[in-house]
């Protein structure tokens, strides 16, 4: 579970997250909201990129904004970028041990953990193929597969599915259904394509211009008229 | 046991690659050549482990430094020091210089934890002109004894001690090969932080930062454990070079040579180590080719350094040790092709 308290952050004259509370209690959690809404910037505030003027962030009640920007993947934290980030000089495995390798997890385990959440993305290449060399699709699964290993405890993943074809979106959003029983990960899911975020996440946050403007079961909340008109609705104007 | 024994194809080809060009630089080189290319072959392995950790630094963790061959200066300078001033045995000699020279690299280093790109490249820059001049100020040792090897008069002497070499490796032929071997171990050194752990963080920085933090690498140790590897490396071999050229001279490092080394390192490939063996042939075998042999002003190496950096930016980024292999293969399979053309030619015929 994660709990948000009054989460504020400034950049000279924006404030891109605006008292934010919100809980994010577990399974799959779904992030929606227009560009510019904070989403990332949260994610940014998980990660230790951006220092909040005020507010506090527990994880499974520890302080998660007292904690060093890199020790937070040895706590348990995982995320995606928008723009994919997979290292490109690497092999696939290189890719998922190296999180492996600085996620304290026992190193006797590290060549059947790797290979273990490689073939839970579905990823058909070996895994010494260097990155360099893999299309889109296996590039995200990639960057899943990194998001999964070494005992995780919190996902965020950042529109996953940016640039993918409807028909591997769907297959990527098998695979993020799976995150939180395999395991035991909250996942947050950051995304635009509604289809996915109501296919994976059982509880949905809406954030509009950095507040919080609806939370709560995933139908529920598709169906709040300010979330319509707030995001769904700017469809409609055009 | 099967899967212990199944080794793969590329592993293999690798390792028969390997030993091939250590038997060719232990045993072939000294058979063939004469006194000249003795000292020059020396100072190609030297060489090439200067351009090994320009190759770990920028090739590997994304740093770009343009004062590799400043810290190779340095090493060689702290060599000779010790040499003078005390009786240590040359492996310590070895050792000592390389963890003096990796600690001053590490100082130098601390800059790349703000800066990136061109601004870590002129700041690295300035280090290895700062060090040519307080060199040239202090001048190399001129005769005197003890850890200053200065004598008052300041003129050189004639008598000024050679740096010792190891007492089994006194002739240039056997100090050759101790160079060689002491590379070798260098080169090993650096595969091994490559392969592991420290290598598959420095790519991830170098992929981008702060995707390296949010995978829990620690960016501030990593880089400087580059700087540390590649500066102790270094740091060595300007020892043997020390070692090599008996009395080392201030006039003979320019800070020119810290950007030949950066430009050969690109030629030969940052993204292999293989490289850095390419690198080490040009940045010293062509300029002796052209002087010694040739006669030719050295000075148009730069030009020839110049188109061949030219081409690599252009069309092989991966440089030769990535391009050579392939076009090998290619000329290879254009060989195959022609043989079999005209074995099938002379099968129509009657």
């Amino acid at each position: 579970m994660i709990e948000v308290n009054g989460l504020t952050v400034r950049f000279a004259g924006v404030t891109p997250l605006d008292d934010v509370s919100v809980v994010f209690p577990g399974g799959t959690c779904g992030l929606i909201g227009p560009n510019g809404a904070g989403k990332t910037t949260f994610f940014n505030v998980l990660s230790g990129f951006v220092r909040p003027a005020k507010g506090a962030v527990r994880g499974f009640g520890d302080d998660l904004l007292a904690m060093a920007d890199y020790r937070r993947a040895r706590w348990g934290l995982r995320r995606t970028f928008q723009t994919e980030m997979a290292i490109e000089k690497l092999s696939v495995y290189d890719n998922v041990a190296m999180i492996h390798e600085h996620s304290g997890a026992k190193r006797s385990s590290r060549r059947a953990d790797v290979l273990d959440a490689i073939a839970f993305v579905g990823l058909e290449t070996p895994p010494k193929a260097k990155v360099g060399g893999l299309g889109a699709r296996e590039r995200r699964l990639v960057e899943v597969a990194r998001a999964v290993v070494g005992s995780p405890r919190v996902v965020l993943l950042d529109e996953p599915a940016a640039g993918l074809p409807d028909e591997q979106t769907e297959q990527l959003a098998q695979v993020i259904q799976k995150i939180p029983e395999q395991f035991g990960a909250l996942v947050i899911l950051v995304d635009h394509d509604m289809t996915l975020v109501s296919a994976c996440c059982q509880t949905t946050a809406v954030l509009d211009f950095g507040k919080l403007i609806a939370s709560g079961p995933t139908a529920d909340v598709l169906r709040n008229e300010h979330v319509i008109r707030a995001y769904l609705g700017t469809e409609e104007e055009l | 046991m099967r899967a212990v024994l199944r080794v793969e194809r590329g592993t293999i080809v690798r390792g028969v690659v390997i030993v091939g060009v250590l038997a060719v630089a232990l045993f072939g080189v000294p058979y063939v050549a004469g006194a000249d290319w003795i000292t020059t072959s020396t100072s190609i392995a030297i060489y090439t482990v200067a351009a090994l950790g320009f190759g770990i630094l920028y090739g590997r963790a994304g740093m770009i430094s343009l004062g590799q061959v400043a810290l190779l200066t340095i090493g060689c300078w702290i060599g000779t020091r010790l040499s003078y001033a005390t009786s240590l045995p040359f492996p310590v000699l070895l050792l000592a210089a390389g963890g003096i020279t990796c600690a001053i690299g590490v100082l130098v280093g601390l800059p790349a934890l703000r800066l990136s790109g061109l601004y870590l490249a002129l700041v690295t820059l300035m280090f290895a002109g700062a060090t040519t001049i307080v060199l040239s100020v202090n001048d190399f040792p001129n005769g005197g004894g003890g850890f200053s090897g200065r004598s008052a008069t300041g003129a050189l002497a004639t008598s000024t001690p050679p740096v010792r070499r190891p007492s089994w490796a006194i002739a240039d032929v056997a100090f050759y090969r101790y160079t060689v071997i002491v590379c070798a171990i260098l080169f090993l050194l650096a595969l091994l932080h490559v392969a592991g752990k420290p290598g598959r963080a420095w790519a991830s920085i170098r992929e981008s930062e702060p995707a390296a933090l949010a995978a829990g690498v620690n960016i501030t140790l990593y880089k400087l454990w580059a700087f540390a590897l590649a500066s102790f490396v270094t740091g060595v071999a300007g020892c043997l070079l020390a070692a090599q050229v008996g009395v080392p001279r201030a006039i003979t490092f320019q800070t020119q040579d810290s950007l030949t080394l950066a430009a050969t390192a690109l030629i030969g490939g940052i993204f292999s180590l293989w490289g850095a063996l390419v690198a080490g042939v040009f940045q010293q075998a062509i300029p002796f080719l052209f002087q010694a042999q040739w006669g030719i002003n050295p000075n148009f190496v730069l030009i020839i350094f110049g188109a061949g950096l030219l081409q690599v930016l252009l069309t092989a980024p991966g440089g030769l040790a990535d391009q050579l292999p392939k076009d090998l293969a290619r000329l290879g399979r254009l060989v195959a092709s022609r043989v079999r053309e005209q074995a099938d030619a002379e099968k129509k015929a009657p």
